[in-house]
Parts: structure tokens; C-alpha cells; sequence
């Protein structure tokens, strides 16, 4: 700083015309960059998905044998009849994801990727899985077919009888 | 026959033309030698001098290099390969079929393309251990440490965002596992995935934004800090000699 500068900085209000340009840049540059992140994050953001529903049609309740577990992989469910009436589970492995499989000879539910393992109420037997796999709201149709939403898992267990 | 290509080579570079190309001009002298590196835009990065023992295979292995060249050799053949993939859910597979069966050579450029994304994992890996076991990190080289672990990061995020684009069995459920594993962060994990993935499922979204982040921003980020990295060994006192060499602190 010249001593002209430091003049001007000991009058007024302590800040010369140049200090006053450098701190409106600044401050100017510091709002365009909360803008930009602001923008960057919205444009980032998908405002339509191409998604499939998350609520599946899962056919006739027919279609599914007394005391069976059924995969649909497609859609990532088990409709399970048991004795006490319908439920579906998530057949997506609460660890990291992976598509579990019904193990009909040892009567779990086994995950191929890090080998959690699950009875057919979703409660876990063994390994890595954090949660047991969540029940899905299921419902009957007008049509008579099953209906489960993906979306909504249910805190209480709920069977669907037919 | 050596003599007169030699005259040949030593008339052309006495023509204006490549004097104006090559500023440096003709000599054999270490001056020119220096030139030459200070003057090319590509070799100005680089000390003009250097130590012949810290030139010396056992010095660095040259591992630094070695990871250099397999990036090279993975820009030119990725570039290839884009020629051939489209980033969609109905043609990505086919398309990596087509260039394993279909495209001439095809098989070729996709498997140097993938052994060299191994070996550029496996080298990079090496030149860090071999920088830290050397002690080359520390002062004055500390902060060309930080971008060598910055260029680490891209480097595992190119291989990631490549693993998914075969959009085969494998991929797909590694990149689910992946982006499972990002959202794992606090507070603002489940966003990170919808950001990464453009969604909520793998899916045509996120298959097209790790094309664009493995061929575009990722190799652009990687050039950007490369030239940096390498532009900080000059600036940082050169190859480090080793600590036995007693180098000034």
C-alpha cells in the first residue's frame, strides 16, 4: 500500500476506493458461486424419471401355491402364501442392494453377493444386512390380483388373505 | 548412407521452417540440450537437468512414468472404442459384442483398453508405496503428495465408471453396490446417489452420466492434475535423490 493509500484508509471509514472494488468483487464472485452451486445442483437433479412404478401387479393369487416363497426378479419381490394368508417381501438385500435368492432346498433367503442370509419373514439369520428385508403393503384388486407397493414398507406385519 | 541422412536431417533442420517450428534451433551443446526441454511446451514441465543416478531404474522403478504411459495408452484406445459404443441401455451390451466379434481389431482395442486400466490401478498403487517407502513425500515434495493422492482418486473413479459401461451382469450389480456404498455417507448419502445415478435405480440416467464422467470430466480432471503433478517435480527440487544423498532441508 502506498503512503497516499494509507492516507486515504486513515480517513472516512477505513477502507480506500481500492480495497472497496476488491471487497465488491469478492463479494460479487462469492454470490455468482453460491448461484453456480445452486444451479449446478438443480440441473444435476432429474425432475422426470423414467422409472418403473413402484406398485406391481403381481397376478391372480392362484398363480402361487400354498406355503411357497415366489421370486418376481423383475421387480425385485417375493410373494410369499403361507399358511396364515399373502405377504410380499423385498427381495432387495438391505446391505448393499443385491437381488436376493429363494434357497427352496435350505428354506432361506440368500444373498449371492456377500452372503447375508434371511428366514422367509425377512428376519436375518446371518451376515452383513443391517435390516431385516421390509414387508411390502399388499393389497387385492378390484380384479381379484395381488397388488404390492414397492414404495411402502409396513412397520406391522400384515397378511392378505384371500 | 548414415553420413548423407545425417546432412539430410541437419539441412532440414537448418530451413526456416523448422526454425520456426523449433525455436531452439541446432547444436550439441548442453545449452541447446536445455533449450530444447525449456522451449518445448510439452517438456517445459521438466527440469532441464537432472542427476543421472535419480534417472536410474532403481531410483523410482519409474513407475510415475509407467502409469503415465498406460494413461496415454488408455486415452487413445477409449477414444477408439467411443467410435463404436453408444451409452444405451438397448445398445451398450451389443455394441461391446459387436466390438469383441464384429469390429476389426475391435477385441484388441477393448482388451488393451481393460489390461491397461489393471496395470494403470496396479502402477499407480505402486508409485505411491514406492513414495512413501523412499520418504520422496516429504518436504519440500509434500504437496505434490496431495495431488498424487487426488490423481489416485481419479484414477479409482475411471476404473469404477468404466466397470459399468459392458452394461453386463457384472457391472450392473457392481455399480448398484457401489452407489449403495456412497450413499452410506452422513446426512447427505441418499442425495450423492441421486446425483451420481440421475435416479434411483441403475439405470439409462446413470449409465449415461458415468459415460460422460469416464470419458470426459474424469480424463480431463486427470490431464489437468497431471500436469500439475509433473510440473511440481521441477518446481519442488526434482526427482528426489534419496535420503542417503544428504539433500538439503
Amino acid at each position: 500500500m502506498s503512503d497516499s493509500e494509507k492516507e486515504c484508509a486513515k480517513n472516512g471509514d477505513g477502507m480506500n476506493r481500492r480495497q472497496f472494488f476488491v471487497k465488491l468483487g469478492a463479494g460479487s464472485v462469492a454470490v455468482a458461486g453460491c448461484g453456480t452451486a445452486l444451479f449446478a445442483y438443480q440441473f444435476l437433479t432429474p425432475n422426470v424419471l423414467y422409472e418403473p412404478s413402484p406398485v406391481v401387479n403381481a397376478g391372480k393369487p392362484e398363480r402361487y401355491e400354498s406355503d411357497s416363497v415366489t421370486l418376481d426378479p423383475a421387480n425385485g419381490i417375493y410373494v410369499i402364501h403361507s399358511p396364515q394368508g399373502f405377504y410380499a417381501l423385498s427381495a432387495v438385500c438391505t446391505h448393499l442392494g443385491c437381488l436376493t435368492a429363494w434357497k427352496q432346498e435350505l428354506g432361506i433367503i440368500a444373498c449371492p453377493c456377500h452372503g447375508s442370509k434371511f428366514h422367509p419373514d425377512g428376519t436375518k439369520i446371518e451376515g452383513p444386512a443391517p435390516r431385516p428385508l421390509p414387508w411390502l403393503r399388499m393389497w387385492v384388486s378390484d380384479d381379484g390380483d395381488l397388488m404390492v407397493d414397492r414404495s411402502q414398507a409396513l412397520s406391522a406385519r400384515q397378511m392378505v388373505r384371500v | 548412407m548414415a553420413k548423407t541422412l545425417d546432412s539430410y536431417v541437419e539441412q532440414l533442420r537448418s530451413t526456416r521452417a523448422w526454425h520456426s517450428m523449433f525455436r531452439s534451433g541446432t547444436g550439441a551443446g548442453h545449452l541447446h540440450q536445455a533449450l530444447k526441454i525449456q522451449q518445448s511446451v510439452f517438456l517445459h514441465l521438466f527440469s532441464v537437468k537432472a542427476r543421472r543416478r535419480v534417472l536410474s531404474f532403481s531410483a523410482t522403478w519409474y513407475l510415475g512414468a509407467l502409469s503415465f504411459g498406460t494413461f496415454a495408452i488408455l486415452v487413445i484406445t477409449g477414444i477408439l472404442l467411443m467410435l463404436y459404443y453408444h451409452p444405451s441401455v438397448p445398445q451398450a451390451y451389443a455394441d461391446m459384442k459387436d466390438l469383441q466379434f464384429v469390429v476389426s481389431s475391435g477385441v484388441f482395442l477393448r482388451n488393451l483398453h481393460r489390461w491397461s486400466a489393471h496395470a494403470m490401478v496396479f502402477l499407480v498403487f505402486a508409485h505411491m508405496f514406492k513414495v512413501f517407502y523412499r520418504g520422496a513425500y516429504r518436504p519440500p515434495r509434500e504437496f505434490n503428495w496431495v495431488i498424487g493422492v487426488v490423481l489416485l482418486l481419479v484414477t479409482l473413479f475411471l476404473s469404477y465408471t468404466g466397470y459399468l459401461l459392458p452394461w453386463d451382469q457384472l457391472s450392473y450389480w457392481a455399480v448398484t453396490v457401489g452407489s449403495n456404498i456412497a450413499s452410506a455417507v452422513p446426512l447427505m448419502g441418499r442425495q450423492i446417489r441421486f446425483l451420481m445415478l440421475g435416479g434411483n435405480l441403475v439405470n439409462a440416467n446413470a449409465l449415461l452420466r458415468f459415460y460422460v464422467l469416464h470419458c470426459m470430466i474424469l480424463p480431463l480432471t486427470a490431464i489437468f492434475f497431471i500436469a500439475i503433478h509433473f510440473w511440481r517435480i521441477r518446481k519442488d527440487g526434482g526427482l528426489y535423490p534419496g535420503s542417503s544423498q544428504g539433500e538439503q532441508k
